[in-house]
């Protein structure tokens, strides 16, 4: 039957059971305590104070107290960043903390950073009864235990009898009134200087300890505790006579009942092992006893004490260093595994200089105790956090050698990469888990890898434009829900599509290597696409496949590996809700054409534009996307009022309007436009256009798909065709493609020339923007002017986001028509290579970027939607109707086929 | 502090079910919504269900809570099939529903509808089984882990910096416990926990909660041992995760999600030695296959949640990711002839 203890909890659980005698409360992490602690805090040496709270716990203090109260730092701030810090320490971390402070709103703070079961140290009914029942409802609520000093508004309880009665009755408050668990409760009955030549002291030490004796007997559950180094106050700078007093005040104290102590785990020496002359004379003061040999217990201890000043009786406690007698590697291995970065640099110089060159240090022992760690984490042996601080040693150790490799480079003229590689990573669209994919970025970053994050939720285009614009080795993927495993099949799709041959790195709770193996590595035939199973497996893997020495025989492993478990799988695959393409046909949008006649365009063929005017376009310009473009997720322009991104965004919109300044008045873009219409009628699921208003002589078929997924309530599947009215009624359909220009890639290289990366992407992100605003305003422009169907039309340019105007304008490559060889066909009928200098790269993929195409489509009910999944028998048709071989139509709507191509997973 | 509180009339019946048999939590939603094969238009409502009044630029698909108030009829069916399936207590369908965890979709101004409409739904479901067989159910105001952690940094060259703050999570909870109260919560259920610095945030604000309510509900609390560590994300162990729970005076303790009930075993034993409370456990329908699918079919489940039961370690069964109806029935009738555990009293 479990008893009533005091439980507490770090990463590990503390329970104060009757076995245990005293716990031992780690004080050196008190700058009010420790002059050490109070310089590193104040001089913001993190890194050190955090060493001084390891030690600690490597020499045995059970509980860590923090104490941050000092008049020149801002102890709030303090506590914070340092329980923060702390808490990624798991070493540290294991134990519960003592949050310390006199200081209430420093307490809180410190509450609310810790996810162990803290000690609150102190409350007290110093400020009265009220106060004091609020802050321990408090205490409760974020789940603390608490540390109650027996003060009350007459002061601080000095005899037993002023400490019991104290005790005693914020005992009943907490208990009755607030329904606080008895054994969370650790009286504080305060320790005094003893020995101080003042008569009124003598007997602070035996008031401590009956009143002490009396709360264990008394009070049901209750602990108590105390500031040990408080008694020996008049013997400062002798620290072995302090230690023995320490050590004989806390023997008969624990005997008394005291459970609980702040003390030095380092320095105390043992009771059994002080000088017999010492420690009588220590205990006649803290028992305040008569000495035999007469005169005050004061004045024996101050005769003595200067026999014992730098003497024995204080021992320090080693921690065990044994391993740094170890070999060379070995010790680098145990710094990896254990993420001790004191002795890193000392010892990563060394293995240099031993090592033929500085990379054989990577390549070898630090990447040999990588493994370790990899190999501990997979077995369940080590936890995160601790593989994070693996990684920092890492990153510690790389730092040394960096230098030393720089200067092999600068001599050999060899060009070397500065990072081992640089790795994108992002956590793919509509999945916003993005931990895991943190922390394998954090790993990789601390192996000298550089690291792009892409952040969560990234579209597939997003993650392939940066790939390509970056440059990037790898490609890692993550997600977390069972739909993120399709974006990553799609983004492999993607990336066969776009001509990649980087690695493609898989990972998160539902990837696994059958699915990679079956679903993701066919579709990305050109690269490798490598199942990775948890964060301390990515540095290996993605050394591998970068070593020109081992990558080939890693890839053909993989290859063959995974091939075998492709083999091994069902292909079959349950049929999913889709309809046949027969059945969806059945289903079209079915808008009334009868009297149906669009109003004819003002010309039939193409126009080109070139009377473009930037400061005009601006005022067309949707900021919501480019605010995107930054990460600043907000409609503009609210976002420029938000809360926590208003200040970001405002300087970001007010840089942004400064260089769009610039763009205008010094014309840093050409933009071109061409824009056509012709005669056109829906024939089945295509859009015939037709030389002539007779629509005797066909000129093109843009070629259209039908959704094939299961409608309800009567919805239709439909199709672009489905907009377009059918042979016998007068139509038309528009095209156009408009581009800011090729100057935008020579001005951002001019900028990352000049080290501005920001003007580097603020101008693409402008000229993206200048394209899309071109895009809207000539929309505009058709429907008021060139085809003249909406010539009432008088939105302002910023009414025109919501597009709440008649038509679409859908784009080849985009949901409504995910099929971008479609563009070849708008692109012939356009000329637009040689009307506006927008050219498509093999992959359809149109250049300069920041330029747009799509179709016009007129009729005031048509809509933008999503083709979504299509089966076979579609794209069989779809291929005969393009004249395309099926595989080649396939490998164009990879993304959006639902079932496996034959030609994918053979 | 909710000790001090009288008991809602619903905590008084939940402890006297408890007292006689194992109940019954249910099952997975989100596994439930994917074979509904929703699109972006079903999300916002525009293709089907009802146009939600919260505007938002930003997609939808995937923003499974929003259902609740785009697609009403069908999570009330889904909660339906599950009490019918025998759950005693059904969950609404609000992991997501804080401004924190809605800020991905642009939704933080619909988290107060969505939670008061969560819990109304459910209730709804409940009253229409519960007509048809006169048993009585519960409804569990859910409250997810949000996608950030209080404790722990996401860049490691900063390892103080902290993406979210307790008060930010407090206050977003408290907002979220209220609506679910509003709406007719009897529980709140906090669950799948993996930084416990967050679920402490939340145990704080459904005190406050339910001190404005003026009642004290029933709190459920659920941890997440996310792997082979035996630890939560965070770095917890079990007992320690309980410890640092425990000052919430939950109704039950316990764990769900990441694993399949086997694997599961040895934490909840942990556990169910330490907690002087009732123990929950639902976990996972085993490990998601190749294609993230569970497939652990319902006896399977079953039979290893029976053994829960058998050794006496569980007061509240269920299911977490890929369980469905049938594996929910199948565990209420495997678990039918074993006594709940007797729940430790301090001494």
């Amino acid at each position: 039957m479990p008893e009533r203890q005091l439980r507490l909890s770090g990463l590990e659980p503390f329970v104060l059971t009757s076995d245990i005698p005293f716990v031992n409360v780690g004080e050196r992490t008190n700058v009010t305590g420790s002059a050490r602690f109070r310089k590193l805090i104040k001089n913001r040496d993190y890194a050190t104070a955090l060493e001084v709270a390891r030690d600690q716990v490597e020499n045995g203090a059970q509980i860590i107290d923090i104490n941050m109260d000092e008049g020149l730092i801002d102890s709030r701030a303090a506590m914070v960043e340092f329980l923060n810090l702390l808490a990624a320490e798991p070493d540290i971390a294991r134990v519960p903390i003592m949050i310390d402070s006199s200081k209430w709103e420093v307490i809180e703070a410190g509450l609310q950073c810790v996810q162990g079961k803290p000690v609150v140290n102190s409350i007290s009914m110093k400020e009265g009864v009220e106060q004091f029942r609020q802050q321990a409802k408090l205490c409760l609520a974020y789940g603390a235990a608490v540390v109650v000093m027996a003060f009350d508004e007459q002061g601080q309880a000095d005899t037993a009898a002023r400490k019991i009665e104290i005790c005693e009755r914020a005992y009943r408050i907490l208990v009755d009134e607030v329904g606080f668990p008895p054994e969370d409760i650790i009286f504080d009955p305060n320790i005094f200087a003893v020995a101080t030549g003042i008569e009124e002291h003598d007997n602070y030490g035996v008031d401590f300890i009956e009143a002490t004796r009396w709360i264990r007997q008394n009070l049901p559950y209750a602990h108590v505790s105390g500031g040990v180094s408080n008694l020996s106050f008049s013997f400062r700078g002798n620290e072995p006579v302090r230690e023995a007093m320490h050590a004989v005040f806390l023997y008969h104290a624990i005997q008394a009942g005291m459970d609980m102590g702040i003390v030095n785990a380092g320095q105390l020496a043992v009771y059994d092992q002080i000088d017999a002359e010492l420690r009588e004379a220590c205990e006649d003061v803290v028992l305040n006893r008569a000495p035999k040999s007469g005169g005050t217990a004061t004045e024996r201890l101050l005769d003595i004490a200067e026999k014992f000043r730098g003497d024995g009786g204080g021992q320090k406690r080693e921690k065990d260093l044994s391993w740094r007698e170890w070999p060379i590697e070995k010790r680098l291995e145990h710094a990896l595994v254990n993420g001790i970065t004191e002795y890193i640099e000392g010892d990563t110089e060394e293995a240099r200089q031993a090592a033929e060159r500085p990379l054989h240090v990577i390549e070898g022992p630090l990447m040999a105790g990588m493994n370790v760690v990899g190999d501990l984490f997979g077995a369940g042996k080590m936890f995160l956090p601790q593989v994070v601080k693996s990684a920092r040693v890492m990153k510690q150790a790389v730092a040394v050698l960096l230098p030393y490799m720089e200067e092999e480079k600068r001599l050999s003229g060899a060009s070397e990469r500065e990072s081992a590689g640089k790795i994108l990573m992002a956590t793919v669209k509509g999945d916003v888990h993005d931990i895991g994919k943190n922390i394998v970025g954090v790993v990789l970053a601390c192996n000298n890898y550089e690291v792009i994050d892409l952040g969560v939720m990234v579209p597939p285009q997003k993650i392939l434009e940066v790939a390509r614009a970056e440059k990037v080795d790898v490609i890692g993927l993550s997600g977390l829900i069972t739909p993120s495993l399709d974006e990553m099949v799609h983004l492999a799709a993607e990336m066969e599509r776009e001509g990649f041959d980087i690695p493609l790195l898989i990972g998160g709770a539902t990837t696994s290597k059958i699915h990679t193996a079956v679903k993701i590595a066919p579709r990305y035939a050109k690269g490798p696409a490598v199942y990775v199973t948890d964060a301390s497996r990515a540095v290996g893997v993605v050394s591998s496949l970068l070593s020109p020495a081992q990558q080939q025989a890693y890839i053909d492993g993989i290859r063959d590996d995974y091939a075998l478990v492709a083999e091994r799988h069902e292909r079959s695959e349950a049929a999913k809700s889709r309809l046949p393409l027969q059945a969806a046909r059945d289903n079209p949008l079915k808008l009334d054409w009868t009297g149906f006649a669009a109003k004819t365009p003002d010309f039939t063929g193409l126009k080109v534009v070139e009377d473009w005017d930037l400061a005009e376009i601006a005022r067309y310009i949707d900021w919501t996307p480019f605010f995107q473009t930054w990460e600043l997720k907000g409609v503009y322009p609210r976002i420029l009022d938000d809360e926590k991104q208003g200040e970001a965004a405002r300087n970001l919109y007010r840089d942004a309007q400064d260089m769009l300044a610039r763009i205008i008045d010094e014309a840093w873009f050409k933009p071109r436009a061409v824009v056509g219409f012709w005669p056109a009628n829906a024939v089945g699921d295509d859009i015939r256009l037709f030389t002539g208003e007779d629509r005797e002589h066909e000129l093109a078929t843009l070629h259209t798909l039908r959704q094939q997924v299961t409608k309800r309530n009567g919805r239709p599947n439909v199709a672009l065709s489905d907009f377009v009215a059918p042979e016998g009624h007068r139509d038309y359909v528009g095209g156009f493609v408009v581009t800011a220009g090729p100057e935008e890639q020579e001005i951002a290289l001019r900028y990352e020339r000049a080290n501005d990366d920001y003007g580097a992407i603020m101008v693409k992100a402008l000229s993206d923007r200048i394209a899309e605003a071109m895009a809207e305003m000539l929309h505009e422009r058709v429907r008021k002017d060139y085809w003249g169907y909406g010539a009432a039309e008088t939105y302002a340019p910023q009414d025109l986001i919501g597009e709440p105007y008649d038509g679409i304008r859908p784009a080849p490559g985009y949901p409504a028509q995910p099929d971008h060889t479609e563009k070849l066909t708008l692109f012939r009928l356009l000329d637009a290579e040689a009307t506006t200098g927008v050219t498509l790269t093999e992959s359809m993929a149109m250049w300069p970027g920041s330029s747009v195409s799509g179709l016009y489509i007129g009729h005031p009910d048509s809509y933008y939607f999503g083709v979504a999944k299509i089966e076979e028998d579609q794209a069989r048709d779809y291929a005969a109707r393009k004249g395309m071989d099926l595989a080649e139509a396939e490998r164009w709507l990879a993304p959006i086929l639902n079932y496996v191509r034959k030609d994918a997973v053979a | 502090m909710t000790g001090r509180l009288p008991p809602s009339p619903a905590f008084e019946a939940l402890n006297r079910a408890a007292a006689e048999r194992i109940l019954i939590l249910d099952g997975a939603m989100g596994t439930q919504i994917q074979n509904l094969g929703l699109g972006e238009d079903d999300y916002t409502g525009h293709g089907s269900g009802h146009v939600c009044r919260h505007h938002s630029d930003h997609p939808q698909k995937g923003n499974n809570d929003l259902l609740i108030l785009t697609q009403p009829e069908a999570v009330e069916e889904i909660h339906y099939r599950y009490a019918m399936a025998g759950a005693d207590i059904v969950e609404t369908n609000t992991f997501s529903s804080t401004t924190i965890a809605q800020a991905d979709y642009a939704l933080e101004a619909a988290v107060h509808d969505l939670n008061v409409e969560g819990a109304r739904v459910v209730r709804r479901a409940l009253d229409r089984a519960t007509a048809q067989d006169g048993k009585p159910r519960w409804v569990a105001g859910a409250l997810g882990p949000t996608n950030r952690t209080a404790s722990i940094s996401p860049d490691v060259n900063n390892p103080g910096f902290r993406a979210v703050t307790f008060e930010e999570l407090r206050v977003a909870y408290l907002q979220q416990a209220t609506g679910l109260i509003a709406g007719g919560a009897d529980i709140l259920l906090i669950e799948t926990i993996f930084d416990t610095l967050n679920a402490k945030a939340a145990i704080f604000a459904c005190i406050e909660a339910m001190e404005a309510h003026g009642r004290a509900l029933p709190l459920m609390i659920s941890g997440t041992i996310t792997d082979a560590s035996g630890r939560t994300l965070s770095g917890q162990t079990p007992t320690a995760f309980w410890h640092s729970v425990r000052h919430a005076n939950p109704w039950t303790v316990g764990l769900n999600c990441a694993l399949g009930a086997e694997a599961m075993r040895p934490h909840l034993a942990e556990m169910a030695g330490v907690a002087d409370t009732l123990i929950c456990a639902y976990p996972n329908a085993g490990l998601p296959n190749a294609f993230g699918e569970y497939d652990e079919g319902p006896d399977d489940t079953a039979r290893q949640v029976a053994e829960f039961a058998r050794e006496g370690l569980v007061n509240v069964v269920g299911g977490c990711c890929g369980t469905t109806p049938d594996h929910i029935r199948a565990i209420a009738e495997a678990v039918a002839q074993f006594s709940p555990r007797k729940v430790p009293e301090y001494a």
